[in-house]
Parts: structure tokens; C-alpha cells; sequence
């Protein structure tokens, strides 16, 4: 009704339209002391400690991995952008592989969306999260993707990429139920898939003891092919002991959503489709990548 | 006809600032305040009534007295301080009541303020950095204070649905400092040694105690109703926070804490079970609604842990440099209700 639309400002409009703000929007921003006394930001990563373990873990990177980039480009260089990866190895390397990479090359923070597992253990849980892991909840990801607009990393397989044995490298597990399309529909971002090879042999999985993951409380307890090859001279070190594996990632073409963000939901099919999709892209690039490669040693 | 105002919990810290706030606004025609205990500052106009402490009086001094406005501040967030059983007298059956009165019929009150707590967020691994009114908190519900307090929201949201004409706003206050109010987290921190837990370093949001007052004076101006959080800007880690304080931390076991902290509290250290959470896994809610409707903080986060930590150097030193209140009865009366006083009153104001 035209009328009611164009008539005075009665309650009817004044529920449709949001409150206007009560102090003048020209006010200038407020600048409140702020004795802070470390650089942990609101995500609880310290670009101190990041710079510290960017040092410690360049020589594993660049001489023990080898890591080799195709189609670096493609990862945004402002804005926000989620970026999803196959995940591999009992203690997945691929993580702090891909993020080194990218801060390296672009000078662009990224924040490790993973497993709330992290906070739970002490210490590892408090590095993991100065280092840049963040909880993959999805207000998080809203709020790092949308009004932060920064880099963000998910492995949508979650622990049953890493938790598969040997016999099964390089095949896909399920990408959850597609949340991570939601949020980057929601953010307004791309997704940018990433293909990982290597990190499937830098640490594998022979099998896997479920009473003893049950009894600690953990997502699986493997027994790796490294603590039995290392484990005569390390010892207890072996469990975190990487194979030399040649690391080959591979940057895909980014996936823009032809959806408004913001939405309060987004067609569940629609979703799904699309994560499907993307899967079957990481897995077809895998495949590719492992045609062509020579040694898992060198690439 | 100016604002008839009913404030619970007159003698906690909150209650007692917000009258004290409220008498300085010439608008507020009636203040009346209701608590077990008297009152534990200096309060000029504000009219004390000793209630029980699930408010059995209540439905009478709304009818009796007319209120337009109740604020809410007795609500038990503290759990050290009581029995479990006197918590939930209070928290849940004294809103029950607060309720039944203001919603009896005929009854005047037109705008509610409540103060509820941020722990009824919870804490745990799975949690978002920072909680928004709508997020849904993640942990099961564990304490007898969050149970209390989720309860309490209850009815308040009950109450609001019930009353459409009621404007009911409820705030989420996280970790309160300041120069005066005592809480266990304050109390942790004026140790020698700040107790954490081994290989935790979570991160805290604090509220300094003027922007809580500042924040309920903000709601009742500019009748602002719904579900407010309301805390600094910023997330400092316990490490940090030790640190504007000056002090080094000492770890308890991650395992068995609450093992470690039964000692501690034979020794006068009571930490309780909220407060653990808190030291192994953090909160921070988002306080940007409030902002958007106008309030504007003047401490972040790290600002009044600084305030809190310089005003408890120099109590340190000196001593309380306030002379301490007690409220005596007959003198309250006698300011309040003696034929001289009120006739030189009328007499001041009739000249000016």
C-alpha cells in the first residue's frame, strides 16, 4: 500500500526500518588508552611468536620438504579469501606447510581454521593458537572472512583425512556437510582449493589402535610407519619425526558463489552441489599431480 | 511526573551505584531500593526497604508505590559468596517474584533492566572468539551459578513475550573490575601470585565498573530493550593481564584442577568452578550492539585492568582512603522524613 509507505513515521515504519543510531555518526572515532603489553590479537595469534616459529620451521620447509608452489597468483592478494585443502599425514603437515608458504610468499597472514581438539591440550593448544589456529566455528569464520577480510585455511575432510591408513593416500574423504561453502557464501568470499601431495608419505599410517585413542580421549592413536623406522634412535621423538617427503602444492582456479552474502541461509542443495564439486576438483588435480610425479621422494 | 525507579539489591556494589547514579538525575522523581542488607554507600533520597531475599514484599511496593521502572541488579554472579540453596533463592525465585509483581495486574511497570552475566555463555574448547547476544553457548551446563542464571533469562524472556508492553532489556556483564568491587577474579589477582593453569593461556575481557553503571544509566535514557553484552574492547591473555598487574603467574595441574584449587581454598583462595573454565579456555563476547545503539565504553579491556590494578597499588598503600559507610537507620530516617529538615528543604528551594 503506497499510502502506508509514503504516510507519516507511525510505529508501522519505525518496526521496518533499523534504529538509528543515537549518537551522530560524525562523531570521531574514540581513541581509549589501551596499555596493552603483547601483540596477541583478538584470535589470540602473535605475529612475535609467528615470526619465531616462521624461522624454526623455514629449514623444514625448504630443505626437508622441498615445498613447490603452481599457481601461487591465484590466492587473493587483498580481501578475503577461504582457501580448502586435502589433509594427510597422522600428524597433518600440510597445515603448517600451506601457511608458511603463503605468509612467505604473499606477506599475508593466514589463520588455520581447525578442530576445537587444539584448545584443549595444554601448551601444544596455546601454541597452536599463537601461531595462528583458530576454532572453526563459524562466527569465527564469518568474522575473519567478512569484516576482517583475511586469509583463511580449512580442511573440510576434518580428522578422517588424517586418520586414514597408508592404503588409502590420496582418496578423498567426505568434505563434511559443506559448511565451509556456507560460510564463504555468507562472507561473500571465494573458496580457493589447494591439492596437496606429499604429506601423505612424510608420515604414514600403518594402523591404528581405537582402545587406546578411546582410553586417551583423542580422535584416533596411529602407529606410523615413522616411529618404526625412527624409533630406534629417537625414541618417543619419532611420533613427530617427518619422512622427507617431496611437497608439491597445487593452487586451483578460485570458486567466486553467484549468491548474496549475508543471507540468514542458503539452499542446502545449493551447498552441497558446490562442495561436492570442489572435492571432486581437489581430487581430480590429485590424481593429475600423481600421474606426473616420478619419486615420492623427489618429485 | 518524573521516573518512579526500583532498584534490587541496594546493598550489593551494583544496586548501590546505580542508585547513587540515579539520585543525580533530577527526573528520577522515586528511587526505591530493596535487599536483605542495608546499603553500603552513601545514598541521599534513595528510600531502603529491607526485604526477604526472594522479594515475598515485592508484588505490595510495586502496588504501593507505583514504580514505572525496575532495575534488576540482584542477581548472585559471585558463586564464593553463598550456599548454593540461598543462590538459587535469590537468582531464580526472587525474578520469579520480581516478575509475578510486575506483571500482576494493573501493575505501572513499564521498563525492566536486568543484570545477568556474561558465564551464561559458558566456557569451553568449542566456543567462538567472541559470543554475540544470539550465539548459543557450547558447553553443557555444568555450575549451579550458570544453571541459576540461564534460568533467570528464562524469565526474563518469558516476562517479555508475556508483556509486550513492557520494555525489558537484559545486559551481560563479563569479568567486572574496577577500584571497588570485589569479585573472585579480582581477588585471584591481588595475590603475590597470580594462579593459571600449566600450558593455558586463555584470553580475558574485562568491564570496568563505571562503564557498568554508565551502561544501565545508558539503557534507562534511552529506553533501550533487548539483549545487550557488555564489556571493554579487547581480549588480553591471562599472562598479560598478570602482567599490567605486575605479577608473575603460578600453575596449577591441567589435570585434576579442581584437586589443585581444593587446597588453594582451605587457604582463602576460593576459585570457583567458573573462574577455572575461564583460566583454561577465555570468553569474549562481542559488545558492538550496545554501540550501535549509542553507549560509548571509556575503558577497554586492557584499560581497566590497569585502572583496577592502580587503584588497588594505592589502597595498598594507603589504606582505604574513603572513609568506610554504615548505614544507620535512625539517621537515614531523620534526613529523610523529619518535619525540620524537609520544611528548611522547601524553604531552600523556594528561595532559589
Amino acid at each position: 500500500m503506497p499510502s502506508k509507505a509514503a504516510g507519516p513515521q507511525g510505529a508501522t515504519r519505525a518496526e521496518l526500518v533499523p534504529v538509528p543510531a543515537l549518537v551522530p555518526p560524525d562523531e570521531p572515532p574514540q581513541h581509549l588508552p589501551d596499555p596493552r603489553r603483547s601483540d596477541v590479537d583478538e584470535w589470540g595469534r602473535s605475529e612475535h611468536m609467528r615470526e619465531l616459529s616462521r624461522r624454526l620451521y623455514d629449514p623444514l620447509y625448504s630443505k626437508w620438504f622441498r615445498v613447490e608452489w603452481d599457481g601461487l597468483e591465484k590466492i587473493p592478494d587483498d580481501g578475503g579469501a577461504l582457501m580448502v585443502a586435502n589433509h594427510a599425514g597422522a600428524i597433518p603437515s600440510d597445515a603448517p606447510a600451506s601457511m608458511h608458504g603463503i605468509e612467505k610468499e604473499l606477506q599475508r597472514p593466514v589463520y588455520g581454521l581447525a578442530d576445537q581438539m587444539f584448545k584443549t591440550l595444554p601448551v601444544i593448544g596455546t601454541l597452536w593458537s599463537r601461531a595462528g589456529g583458530v576454532v572453526a566455528h563459524p562466527d569465527n569464520a564469518y568474522r575473519l572472512l567478512r569484516e576482517q577480510k583475511q586469509l583463511a585455511l580449512v580442511f573440510p575432510e576434518g580428522t578422517k583425512g588424517p586418520s586414514k591408513t597408508f592404503n588409502q593416500r590420496y582418496q578423498l574423504r567426505r568434505f563434511g556437510r559443506g559448511g565451509y561453502v556456507e560460510i564463504a557464501m555468507r562472507s561473500g568470499v571465494p573458496v580457493v582449493p589447494l591439492a596437496v601431495v606429499g604429506a601423505e608419505e612424510s608420515m604414514p599410517i600403518l594402523f591404528k589402535l581405537p582402545a587406546v585413542a578411546k582410553a586417551l580421549g583423542i580422535p584416533y592413536f596411529p602407529i606410523t610407519a615413522n616411529m618404526l623406522a625412527f624409533g630406534p634412535f629417537l625414541g618417543p621423538l619419532s611420533t613427530a619425526a617427518y619422512f622427507p617427503a617431496k611437497f608439491k602444492i597445487k593452487v586451483l582456479d578460485p570458486v567466486y558463489f553467484d549468491v548474496e552474502p549475508d543471507q540468514p541461509r542458503y539452499s542446502r542443495s545449493r551447498i552441497m552441489e558446490a562442495s561436492e564439486a570442489i572435492r571432486q576438483q581437489i581430487q581430480e588435480a590429485l590424481y593429475d599431480m600423481l600421474r606426473t610425479r616420478r619419486s615420492v621422494w623427489f618429485g | 511526573m518524573g521516573r518512579r525507579i526500583l532498584v534490587t539489591g541496594l546493598g550489593t556494589f551494583w544496586g548501590g551505584r546505580v542508585a547513587q547514579a540515579l539520585e543525580a538525575q533530577p527526573d528520577v522523581d522515586v528511587i526505591i531500593g530493596l535487599d536483605t542488607r542495608t546499603p553500603s554507600v552513601k545514598l541521599e533520597r534513595t528510600e531502603y526497604v529491607r526485604s526477604d531475599e526472594n522479594y515475598s514484599i515485592l508484588s505490595r511496593i510495586v502496588a504501593a508505590t507505583g514504580v514505572d521502572t525496575i532495575v534488576h541488579t540482584f542477581l548472585v554472579v559471585d558463586s564464593t559468596q553463598m550456599a548454593a540453596r540461598s543462590m538459587h533463592e535469590i537468582n531464580v525465585i526472587g525474578t520469579m517474584n520480581l516478575f509475578a509483581a510486575a506483571s500482576a495486574p494493573g501493575s505501572t511497570v513499564r521498563n525492566v533492566v536486568v543484570k545477568s552475566s556474561a558465564h551464561v555463555y559458558g566456557a569451553s574448547a568449542a566456543d567462538p572468539v567472541w559470543f554475540t547476544e544470539d550465539t548459543r553457548r557450547k558447553a553443557p551446563l555444568r555450575t549451579r551459578l550458570e544453571r541459576s542464571l540461564v534460568e533467570v533469562e528464562g524469565y526474563v524472556r518469558d516476562f517479555a513475550l508475556d508483556n509486550p508492553h513492557v520494555r525489558v532489556a537484559l545486559l551481560r556483564f563479563s569479568n567486572v573490575v574496577g577500584p571497588t568491587i570485589v569479585t573472585p577474579l579480582t581477588k585471584a589477582l591481588r595475590l603475590p601470585l597470580v594462579p593459571s593453569i600449566f600450558g593455558f593461556d586463555p584470553r580475558f575481557q574485562f568491564t570496568h565498573e563505571d562503564d557498568v553503571i554508565r551502561s544501565i544509566q545508558h539503557v534507562l535514557d534511552h529506553d533501550v530493550a533487548g539483549i545487550y553484552n557488555v564489556a571493554g574492547d579487547g581480549l588480553l591473555p591471562w599472562s598479560e593481564v598478570a602482567a599490567i598487574c605486575g605479577k608473575r603467574t603460578i600453575p596449577m595441574p591441567p589435570f585434576a584442577t579442581g584437586l589443585a584449587a581444593d587446597p588453594l581454598r582451605r587457604l582463602g583462595v576460593d576459585l570457583p568452578p567458573e573462574l577455572l573454565t575461564l583460566l583454561r579456555f577465555g570468553r569474549g563476547v562481542d559488545n558492538r550492539r550496545l554501540q550501535r545503539d549509542g553507549f560509548r565504553y571509556e575503558y577497554t579491556s586492557a584499560g581497566a585492568a590497569q585502572a583496577f590494578v592502580e587503584a588497588s597499588r594505592l589502597r595498598d598503600t594507603v589504606g582505604d582512603h574513603q572513609p568506610a559507610y554504615r548505614y544507620q537507620r535512625d539517621v537515614e530516617l531523620f534526613f529523610r522524613h523529619s518535619p525540620s529538615v524537609l520544611r528548611n528543604q522547601a524553604s531552600v528551594e523556594s528561595k532559589s
